[in-house]
């Protein structure tokens, strides 16, 4: 058993083009550190140097944000799915067409 | 009082029905653990934006901003541009909507409808190129008025002052409060007012998880957090995927009859979630969730037939919420 992580697009560059990696640890800073021993440079994607979650990334363990849950000390376990989103402003344009949505994606 | 002035006097007073139905059975002897509903469809346009897009409108007539004849720009292709063309046209103002050139036929008709112009941003460029482009159109027309329902205080304003009291009334017991989270409004105005009153209250977000295209940033610092949003209003915070989105709308028209859009799904999942923790730690909850409109303009996705791998698809890359 371990920890499913979900990589969204742009930080897959650093886990060559995987969408899921799997790692372990008793917390998300531990869980974090575990997976940079494999996927360099993903946790300084994540974490800023004075040791907070970046502004634009969100964090959520079995669907529930992190940053309620004690964000990088928030409790991780065998069989939980962690997922990484960047934050984005939902909810203002309804129904836009998959279309304008596509965008290049780098990295 | 169900006789009002004019359409505007209408907004707001929604019911709160209860769901016995879907709420969790606990076991004999323990206390009850009950959802309600709050019906948001019931404002003029059809969505809990009516709210807002009022108080926006007021806030900026009295500021000085508005004044008769005024122009109001907005990029929006959502419920908030419905709410706002209903709005312009009965106090007197133009709207100028700002949208990717390929949305749905229904939105642009809707809009038309209502009185509202549209001026059609590059589909490449998504949302943030309407954004973009309003910002510009904006800065060609100083006299043009931008509400900004992500930074403008009276969105959670318009929250603070009705539907938090009107919750409090119809529910004096609550203990939960679970909305959706997009310009953050309903809960951070919502989640302020309850929390003054109500001890111990838990205010709870469910967002949308939407599919991978939506979140095709070139980097992690294009990423966005509306202005209004203070982290602190909220107890507990959960993402929810599209699957159970539409599994819980589904389920929310077949089990209590209320037929609502994909959002409310989300919000619903959320609420569950709260109701089950609750039974099982065998504490009473009355947990009041916003229907934040009906399902009508969302009919032409599918997504209400089908199988669930179906809907899934069919919302892939959308923005549901």
């Amino acid at each position: 058993m371990s920890i499913q992580v979900r990589i969204p697009t742009i930080l897959r560059s650093h886990t060559g083009g995987a969408k899921v990696v799997e790692g372990s640890g008793d917390t998300l800073d531990a869980l974090l550190s575990d997976l940079d021993n494999r996927h360099a440079g993903l946790r300084a994607r994540l974490v800023t140097a004075d040791g907070n979650l970046h502004r634009f990334v969100n964090v959520y363990v079995n669907d529930e944000d992190v940053r309620f849950l004690g964000a990088l000390d928030a409790k991780v376990s065998d069989g939980d799915t962690v997922t990484i989103l960047p934050a984005v402003a939902g909810g203002a344009f309804g129904f836009a067409a998959v279309a304008a949505l596509r965008r290049p994606v780098a990295g | 009082m169900a006789r009002y002035d004019n359409l505007l006097e209408a907004c707001g007073s929604t019911p709160l029905v209860g769901l016995p139905r879907l709420s969790p059975a606990v076991p004999r002897g323990a206390p009850p653990v009950r959802l309600w509903a709050k019906l948001e469809d019931r404002n003029p346009t059809g969505s809990v934006k009516d709210r807002p897009a009022l108080f926006m409108v007021r806030e900026a007539e009295r500021a000085g901003r508005l004044r008769p004849g005024s122009t109001i720009l907005e990029p929006t292709s959502g419920n908030t541009g419905i709410s706002l063309a209903m709005v312009a046209k009965l106090r007197g103002y133009r709207l100028v909507c700002v949208m990717p050139e390929n949305v749905s036929s229904e939105r642009v008709q809707l809009l038309r409808m209502y009185g509202a112009e549209i001026i059609f941003s590059p589909a490449a460029g998504g949302s943030n190129q309407a954004v973009a482009t309003a910002k510009q159109i904006a800065a060609d027309h100083p006299d043009w008025v931008m509400l900004y329902q992500y930074g403008n205080d009276a969105n959670a304003r318009a929250h603070y002052e009705t539907t938090g009291p009107e919750l409090l009334h119809d529910l004096p017991t609550i203990t939960h409060f679970v909305a959706g989270l997009g310009t953050t409004g309903t809960l951070m105005g919502t989640g302020r007012y309850l929390r003054e009153k109500v001890e111990g209250i838990e205010i709870i977000a469910a967002e949308p998880r939407y599919g991978e295209l939506v979140y095709g940033l070139r980097n992690i610092d294009e990423g966005y957090v509306p202005e209004l949003y203070d982290p602190g209003v909220l107890t507990r915070r959960f993402s929810v995927s599209t699957r159970d989105a539409v599994l819980r709308t589904r389920q929310l028209v077949e089990v209590e009859g209320i037929f609502a859009g994909f959002s409310t799904g989300a919000i619903l999942h959320a609420a569950l979630a709260v109701a089950h923790q609750a039974v099982r730690d065998g504490r009473p909850a009355d947990i009041a969730f916003l229907v934040c409109d009906g399902g009508w303009k969302y009919l032409s996705t599918g997504a209400y037939e089908g199988t669930l791998a179906d809907a899934e698809r069919a919302l892939d890359g959308q923005l549901w919420a």
